[in-house]
């Protein structure tokens, strides 16, 4: 998958988990917590998410790196390289 | 306090009173619907298909959960968590409380269930099997969803209460035993307003259903309005539903300085216990418990204008029920009895609850609502009192026995008095 498609997958995610959140101004470089109401069950539920579909794998130590939507898609771009969008 | 003769020779701030009362049901969403719905003979039993068992029948209730609960919330949480959230909120708004000036502290949340988790847990084995069963699949949610007392930590949640929360395991008594909780703990001082009652979640879990079916205890018919039939020759078993009715609760102390709307004093109960089986009622135990409930109400069976019975649709629990009501009963020619379970199917943790709100409308209209569904009365059933049909206009309703029981033995009684 590329970035872009990777960004869209964790969109898909958060319209989920946040279901009354407005996700079309998420800016990119901001940390999640500082513009969602997301609290530590919800990002355990982004990488359960992530690990039912796409098999992807987030260890405990990687989760800062799931801080904002930039930090997120870079971290999971070389993870995800052989992803297929759904 | 014990066993009091009657409640009029205690304290007001002894005496307790429903002051609220919020309610979904498979035929309503509040007070009002349900109760036309009961008075027009409309039932809520529909089609329903559940995975794995596949198509039955079921009693649902399509109240407004992002009524009082945010979306993420819902999610979140229980089906079990958003009945109670919508009935503790609508109860709160029927009694006319000003919840921002609530003393949250003070506040107790008990609620009934005759079961929790089996929901959760069905849907995670569902759906780790998708993963050929990889347990790091299961869902951090599984726990804080599964614990006995999460209906009523929800509501609490929500709600802001910062009182004690809990449940009350009761199988299908456990409405009734919500409320004589509330009860006491208002007597006990131990929370100066209680938000009681009863909730069910069960129709969202397959194995009730495929319980009852290889007990030969669930409800089939082609019309599923008159699956549930309590009473009639022809019944063959138990409608599964959802609800929840939660009842604010009150010292009269209390209610009265507020200049409350009272809509009945609670001035009798009991509960006791069968412990002769697992599933099979002891009618010389119910019997016993109405018995009970009605000395400490402190007046005799003939005072009782309106029985709601417990009865299921089961052949034998329906049959010993009735044995139960004639022995209490039997000689009281103006003591009419009816079922509401005909209307909705059984909403097990709800059901005590649920259906003494329904039969509570009665203080106003006197009206007592019908047991639908009997084309044939069972002759073990036959109790000349019964209300079949159609309802039955009274001149007065001013005291209403409500039974709820349950499995492994557990029997319950309210009396609810008019005020």
């Amino acid at each position: 998958m590329a970035p872009a498609e990777i960004r869209n997958a964790i969109i898909d995610i958060l319209g989920d988990i946040a279901p009354d959140e407005d996700l079309s101004d998420l800016k990119d470089e901001v940390s999640f917590r500082d513009q969602l109401e997301l609290d530590s069950m919800d990002f355990l539920d982004i990488v359960m998410e992530l690990r039912k579909r796409y098999r992807v794998q987030v260890p405990e130590e990687d989760y800062p790196n799931l801080d904002s939507m930039h930090s997120t898609v870079t971290y999971l771009t070389p993870k995800m390289v052989d992803c297929v969008a759904t | 306090m014990i066993a009091p003769a009657s409640t009029e020779k205690l304290p007001d701030d002894q005496r307790i009173v429903i002051t609220g009362i919020g309610l979904t049901s498979p035929n309503g969403n509040n007070l009002t619907e349900f109760r036309e719905n009961l008075l027009n003979g409309k039932s809520g039993v529909t089609e329903y298909n559940i995975r794995y068992f596949g198509d039955t029948v079921a009693g649902i209730c399509d109240f407004e959960a992002t009524r009082h609960q945010s979306r993420r919330d819902a999610r979140r949480g229980t089906r079990a968590g958003s009945v109670g959230i919508y009935c503790a909120r609508e109860a709160i708004a029927s009694a006319g409380i000003e919840w921002d000036n609530m003393p949250l502290d003070r506040v107790g949340v008990y609620v009934g269930v005759t079961e929790h988790g089996n929901v959760e847990t069905e849907s995670e084995i569902h759906e780790i099997k998708q993963f050929d069963y990889d347990v790091k699949t299961w869902s951090h949610h599984h726990n804080p969803r599964t614990v006995a007392n999460n209906p009523a930590g929800e509501i609490a949640l929500n709600m802001g209460i910062t009182g004690p929360h809990y449940t009350i395991g009761a199988a299908c008594a456990a409405g009734n035993a919500g409320i004589i909780q509330g009860l006491q703990m208002l007597r006990l001082g131990e929370c100066d307003f209680a938000i009681a009652g009863g909730v069910s979640e069960s129709i969202h879990t397959f194995g009730i259903f495929a319980g009852f079916a290889s007990q030969g205890a669930l409800a089939e018919h082609t019309d599923p309005s008159k699956a549930s039939r309590p009473f009639d020759k022809n019944r063959n078993g138990i409608v599964v539903a959802e609800g929840g009715c939660l009842y604010t609760l009150e010292r009269l102390s209390d209610a009265k300085a507020r200049g409350a709307n009272i809509v009945g004093e609670i001035v009798g109960y009991a509960i006791n216990t069968d412990a002769t089986d697992f599933v099979l009622p002891n009618p010389e135990r119910q019997a016993q418990c109405m018995n009970m409930a009605l000395k400490k109400a402190g007046i005799n069976a003939d005072d009782i204008d309106i029985v709601s019975t417990h009865a299921t649709g089961t052949g034998m629990g329906d049959a010993l029920e009735c044995d139960a009501v004639r022995r209490v009963f039997g000689n009281c020619e103006k003591t009419y009895i009816n079922n509401t379970k005909s209307f909705i199917g059984h909403t097990m943790g709800a059901a005590g609850a649920l259906e003494l709100a329904g039969n509570l409308a009665a203080f106003d209209d006197n009206i007592v609502h019908a047991t639908i569904n009997v084309d044939e009365i069972d002759p073990e059933c036959k109790l000349d009192q019964l209300v079949l049909n159609q309802p039955r206009q009274l001149d007065g309703v001013d005291y209403i026995l409500n039974n709820s029981f349950g499995m492994l033995g557990i029997n319950s009684a309210t009396v609810i008095k008019r005020m």
